[in-house]
């Protein structure tokens, strides 16, 4: 049986909603994958969603009732998770067409959980006694021993946002979309050494949904998943195995493109979800790409701005386009436009797709293989 | 006022340990291996016979950031440096480096370490400075 992305939408802007809650977020945007699909909540089986308000009140306030939930939470990148469960659960003819659904108010806060770790947990007690202010001074840990590692210069490093701005510039919903140079970006104040502001992702509000079914089902041309994988390592950044690689990333992709049965180079277009400017360094090499130390010459030398033979985020990804916090939602939405030909920045006869997220820093991963065909 | 961190029953010994003045990691008495953080069971090879031991206090810096949005609490000491250091004995926990001008040139990477210990209300959190003494 042939899963596929039978509809896909994310709500109707990203970046500043502050008249929107969190739930009217997901709301919206399960309304509009659905409309995408072809499809009405009848047609809705199963429910998978992550962060407030939760699969039962999503299904209820949609007036679904499900047959199947998936409320599997881990970080940013549960959204492959959901797309990679939806599809052996259908699979198992647990449930047939499964919504996914994101809203996250992560600039304006609307209806949000709050932040916060208590005192007893594992980061509370080994982690938050450091002054650690959220991602961007510990999923930056890594940088600095990698550049040790591989020789990566500041240089290259800002090379990462350069080339997502060129992407960005061409994507009229973007929340930056001005040409930036290295310089400009080594320029912007420091947020922890060796990250400038413009290496940070954005913080914004937005949603995205996704129906996923059989081949059988869809009501429009669909979009296949051909592989997946799902992995984790670390809880706490400070005890990830090696600060030069990601287990999760390397084990999730391995899986992905095994049950695909792709070899890389029928790869026509790629996300890395990029919270900070190295993860995409990291998901080049870890998912196979390039070779170990080699991503940083890759992206500064143009190989993945448009134009160039392997094109990556090219939405502007987080660092450019938009971030809510579980930013893999969009990751998907961009690999799914890119395979119907219909994105701001399209790659010409984009046909297979390689999705890679993460999830808390470097904690978890997934990887999801997409095409407009099959193999 | 820093964050101060709350123990649990199986974190407790480390804490107990930082308030003597020592670091304390756990040694897994089947396969002989140290590791961190605090858990009641070997993460190598799954024994449930571990052990609590002092661990010398060196270190070398594995890796870090110097955070120039301070947390609550650290409003006044410039920007830090949030450090992952490689004790002698293997293992890698987070921590602040202090007793040095926090800047890239004064921390290459690797750079020798020892523990110090600083008192939050009535818990003492481990820091590490540079071996060497004050640069």
């Amino acid at each position: 049986m042939s899963i596929v992305i039978a509809g896909a939408a994310e709500t109707d802007e990203v970046g500043r909603l502050p008249r929107h809650s969190t739930t009217a977020l997901h709301l919206e945007a399960a309304r509009n994958a659905l409309a995408d699909a072809g499809m009405t909540k009848d047609d809705v089986d199963g429910i998978a969603t992550v962060g407030n308000p939760g699969p039962i009140q999503l299904a209820h306030a949609l007036g679904i009732t499900p047959a199947w939930l998936d409320g599997t939470a881990v970080g940013g990148s549960s959204f492959l998770f959901h797309v990679r469960h939806a599809a052996a659960a259908i699979r198992a003819g647990l449930c047939h067409t499964v919504l996914i659904t994101h809203g996250e108010s992560g600039r304006s806060r609307v209806g949000a959980s709050r932040f916060g770790m208590a005192a007893d947990s594992l980061a509370g007690q080994f982690e938050v006694p450091y002054g650690v202010m959220g991602p961007a001074t510990m999923f930056t840990l890594t940088a600095l021993r990698y550049m040790k590692a591989t020789g990566l210069t500041h240089e290259q490093l800002a090379e990462v946002a350069v080339a997502q701005r060129r992407w960005a510039h061409l994507n009229p919903r973007a929340m930056y979309r001005d040409l930036i140079t290295v310089d400009d970006v080594l320029a912007s104040r420091l947020v922890a050494y060796p990250f400038h502001l413009l290496e940070c992702c954005l913080v914004t509000d937005g949603g995205g949904a996704l129906v996923v079914t059989s081949a059988e089902r869809a009501r429009r041309s669909p979009v296949h998943l051909l592989g997946s994988g799902e992995a984790a390592e670390s809880p706490i950044i400070s005890q990830m195995e090696d600060f030069t690689t990601s287990k999760a990333f390397r084990l999730s992709g391995e899986a992905a493109f095994a049950e695909a049965k792709i070899s890389h180079d029928e790869v026509d277009h790629l996300m890395v979800y990029d919270a900070f400017a190295h993860v995409p360094i990291y998901g080049l090499e870890d998912l196979g790409f390039v070779g170990r130390g080699e991503a940083g010459a890759f992206i500064a030398e143009g190989h993945t701005s448009p134009g160039g033979r392997l094109p990556l985020n090219t939405n502007g990804g987080g660092l450019s386009y938009t971030h809510t916090g579980m930013y893999g939602m969009f990751a998907i939405q961009e690999a799914v436009r890119q395979l119907r030909g219909e994105a701001a920045a399209q790659v010409p006869d984009a046909e297979v797709s390689v999705v890679l997220g993460n999830g808390g820093m470097f904690a978890s991963a997934a990887t999801l293989v997409l095409a407009n065909r099959l193999p | 006022m820093k964050p101060v961190p709350k123990p649990t029953p199986e974190t407790q010994p480390f804490w107990d340990g930082a308030a003597a003045g020592e670091l304390r990691i756990q040694r897994c008495q089947a396969c002989a291996r140290h590791y961190f953080y605090p858990r009641p069971s070997c993460p190598h090879c799954g024994a449930t016979e571990v052990e609590w031991v002092r661990a010398s206090g060196r270190a070398t810096l594995y890796s870090y950031v110097i955070n120039h949005r301070p947390a609550r609490g650290f409003e006044d000491d410039g920007p830090y440096a949030i450090a992952v250091v490689e004790l002698e004995e293997g293992v890698r926990m987070m921590t602040n480096i202090v007793g040095v001008e926090i800047t890239p040139e004064n921390l290459p990477l690797d750079l020798p370490l020892r523990v110090v210990f600083e008192q939050r209300g009535d818990v003492s959190v481990p820091l590490f400075e540079p071996a060497g003494g004050a640069a």
